[in-house]
């Protein structure tokens, strides 16, 4: 019977990673200077991470194996069940991409605003309220950055063309 | 001296404009602690932008004055909807809850509020009066010792995190990793850069930490449709008027049960990483087993609401006090106030409160002066937060979320942290998934540099590994941290195993060493009666003929706050 489980998979997912890091630790350059070389608090650290990394696959392969209904629930499924975090974080994603030409005041109101339709609905009645609130929030956000504070945020192109 | 300090500290503190930046904190906190999934340390993380174009003090006033609302904020939603607004309330929900049902919301909330202002009022005097005391035993501290600290922390942390203690020391390796990406402050060099330009700074601190808390915390607010579309007002929250006079007097009635929750939360508080959402639960415990009624506990018991409020606020003073004294954070809260200090270029550290003494005294007043602004505040809070209950979680998580990008940004004008922010928000919602504490991770980001730092202090000075045994204070938390990870163990498996038995009388005796070595009178003795409480403890357990028995202790385990 396999024993593969999802704690398996992120024991051998962090062992990479702690392997990646180990691997990435010998490009590191030694300077010849100093009472405590550059790589021995990090590598230190990678041994602890790695020895308690094993620790933590040899506990998760003793356990019993996912059932059957929680690991064939297939990626449809899975998409249905973080559908509001993708959302979040793809849109948040496309308001990064795209701040160098919106800015942080036009790419934040659409963010907000496409955030909360994906979130809370799209009736009409929703739509002008979740732009209202956009609006109002990262305006009255960005005026107390930008005039109260004296931090200035990104125009955007589209802004400094205007 | 000291009292001139504080003279000149109030002179600081005591500006119109701090002080409503405080009122402005405190009715923030409040509501931030209202509103279950907002957490304590999100809102004081979320403060900390608005706090650069202040100084330091004005900055960290209105920082504290968040922390001491959110603490007693949660209360609010506890007794009124039967829903903490945050861990650090969770027992206070258990009768006041019942007590409001029961036709008393507004004696409920009352007698909340006066243990918080009379817990927070307790631990803010202890605030002034151990704080040098812990400074001038930290100036004995060498860096063996520091570094000794810091692994107990990361230690007790992970063990107090979760059920899972490998997960946990996982979670606190992954966060030391991550502080050594980027140039190393000693050397110079650039580490685990992966060849990126953009790696080379490594993160700060601050966009991990609200990519990992703030920003995850709000994804799991609004999880699925369910959840995203609720408001609070479903838990049936309605604006009572709060009966201040009856609560205050039933408060110091019951001053017994006030004093012993306090120095319960303070002692909670000092420890490192255990928080107010350990010491409510302790408190309540407490209260329940010393009262002549524990029958009635559960049942709207005004001791179970007293004992809980008084030691959440009372945490905060004691977190405080480490934090001042030695630099290290006691808990979540404190690391970002750490970290809000470093913006500020001042570092804790045990020579602080001598170095810096204005501004020293001024934190302790902030912290004395908020519990008044939170006592005065409460009532029109309670109103607001009934106005808040009413909006939906998604709009909430939305506009927040905006906001941390803004904040985010402000910090340091770089667009780089904003993608941290993002990696670390992903992040820190795979790993609260996964089962894996964010607590940890949070204080091996803070910690992981102070570590390094020490570790090549220690190795300019000599590189024999022997001075971490050797060294009294270094020995002292080297044998704490190596009892700290078999404490989930311990926790599990008391009175059913028999090792559990001889875990505390071993823990003393260990410690007994330590404390001779470090010579002079007091710590001897000390020492001394360690000794003989653990002789005392082996003796009756041999006299009970190794009888395995549940001490009814609850499990503790530390919550987000």
């Amino acid at each position: 019977m396999s024993r593969i489980n999802r704690d398996v998979v992120v024991a051998v997912v962090l062992l990479a990673v702690c392997g990646a890091f180990i691997g990435d630790s010998f490009a590191i350059r030694q300077p010849d200077y100093g009472t405590l070389p550059p790589t021995t608090w990090p590598r230190a650290i990678l041994v602890a991470f790695g020895f308690l990394c094993v620790i933590y696959l040899i506990q998760s392969l003793r356990q019993a194996p996912a059932r059957l209904e929680e690991t064939e629930r297939g990626l449809a499924a899975w998409f249905a069940r973080y559908r509001n975090p993708l959302w979040c974080y793809a849109l948040f994603l496309g308001f990064l991409v795209a701040m160098p030409v919106l800015g942080i005041l036009i790419g934040g109101v659409l963010f907000v605003f496409s955030l909360l339709t994906a979130l809370g609905g799209a009736t009409p009645r929703l739509l002008v309220t979740h732009l209202l609130i956009a609006v109002i929030s990262v305006g009255a956000m960005w005026a107390i950055f930008t005039y109260a504070l004296g931090v200035i945020l990104p125009q955007g192109m589209i802004f400094t063309t205007l | 001296m000291i009292l001139t300090d504080i003279v000149a500290a109030a002179g600081e503190l005591a500006t119109i404009e701090t002080i409503f930046l405080m009122m402005v904190g405190v009715t923030a906190g409040l509501i931030a602690g209202a509103v279950p999934g907002f957490t304590i340390a999100m809102a004081v993380v979320l403060t900390l932008p608005f706090t650069f174009g202040m100084d330091p003090v004005q900055g960290l006033a209105t920082m504290i004055g968040v922390f001491v609302g959110g603490l007693s904020g949660g209360l609010m939603s506890g007794i009124l909807t039967g829903i903490p607004g945050t861990p650090s309330s969770v027992a206070t929900t258990f009768d006041g809850f019942p007590m409001a049902r029961g036709g008393q919301p507004g004696l409920a909330l009352g007698l909340g509020v006066w243990s918080s202002f009379f817990g927070g009022t307790i631990s803010a005097i202890l605030l002034v009066a151990l704080a040098p005391q812990l400074a001038r035993i930290g100036l004995e501290f060498q860096p063996w010792d520091y570094f000794s600290l810091v692994l107990f922390a990361l230690t007790i942390t992970a063990s107090l995190a979760g059920e899972h203690l490998v997960k946990g020391l996982i979670a606190g390796a992954l966060g030391l990793l991550v502080a050594t990406i980027g140039e190393d402050d000693i050397n110079g060099v650039a580490r685990f850069n992966f060849g990126s330009d953009a790696l080379r700074q490594g993160f700060d601190f601050l966009p991990v930490l609200i990519g990992l808390f703030a920003f995850s915390q709000l994804l799991s607010d609004v999880r699925d449709r369910v959840m995203a579309r609720k408001s609070l007002s479903e838990g049936g929250a309605v604006a009572v008027r709060i009966e201040h006079r009856r609560a205050a007097a039933m408060v110091l009635k019951r001053w017994i049960n006030l004093l012993r929750s306090s120095f319960i939360g303070v002692f909670t508080g000092i420890l490192p990483a255990a928080g107010s959402s350990i010491s409510n639960i302790l408190a309540y415990d407490q209260a329940k087993k010393a009262s002549r009624e524990p029958e009635k506990f559960g049942t709207g018991h005004a001791d179970g609401i007293i004992a809980p409020e008084s030691a959440n606020n009372a945490t905060a003073g004691g977190a405080l006090i480490t934090m001042m004294a030695l630099g290290i954070p006691g808990d979540i809260v404190t690391a970002v106030m750490l970290g809000a200090l470093l913006i500020h270029d001042v570092i804790p550290s045990p020579s602080f409160i001598s170095d810096s003494p204005v501004l020293a005294y001024a934190i302790f007043l902030a912290f004395f002066v908020a519990n008044f602004l939170m006592l005065g505040l409460q009532s029109g809070a309670l109103r607001l937060f009934v106005l808040i209950t009413r909006v939906r979680m998604y709009v909430l998580a939305s506009v927040i979320l905006s906001y941390c990008a803004i904040g985010v940004f402000a910090l340091n004008n770089v667009e780089f942290d904003l993608w941290t922010l993002l990696l670390f928000g992903i992040l820190g919602y795979v790993m609260r998934n996964l089962g894996f504490p964010l607590a940890p991770m949070i204080l091996g980001v803070v910690l992981g540099n102070i570590a390094e730092l020490n570790l090549s202090r220690a190795f300019a000075i000599t590189t024999d590994l022997e001075m971490f045994v050797v060294r009294p204070w270094s020995l002292f938390f080297i044998i704490l941290a190596a009892f700290s990870v078999f404490f989930p163990r311990y926790q599990k498996l008391r009175g059913q195993r028999k090792w559990t038995l001889v875990y505390l009388p071993a823990l003393l005796a260990a410690l007994s060493v330590p404390m001779v070595m470090m010579g002079g009178i007091a710590r001897p003795l000390i020492a001394v009666v360690l000794l003989v409480m653990a002789g005392y403890m082996i003796w009756r357990r041999a006299r009970d003929g190794w009888r395995l028995e549940n001490a009814g202790m609850p499990e503790i385990h530390i919550e987000e706050t």
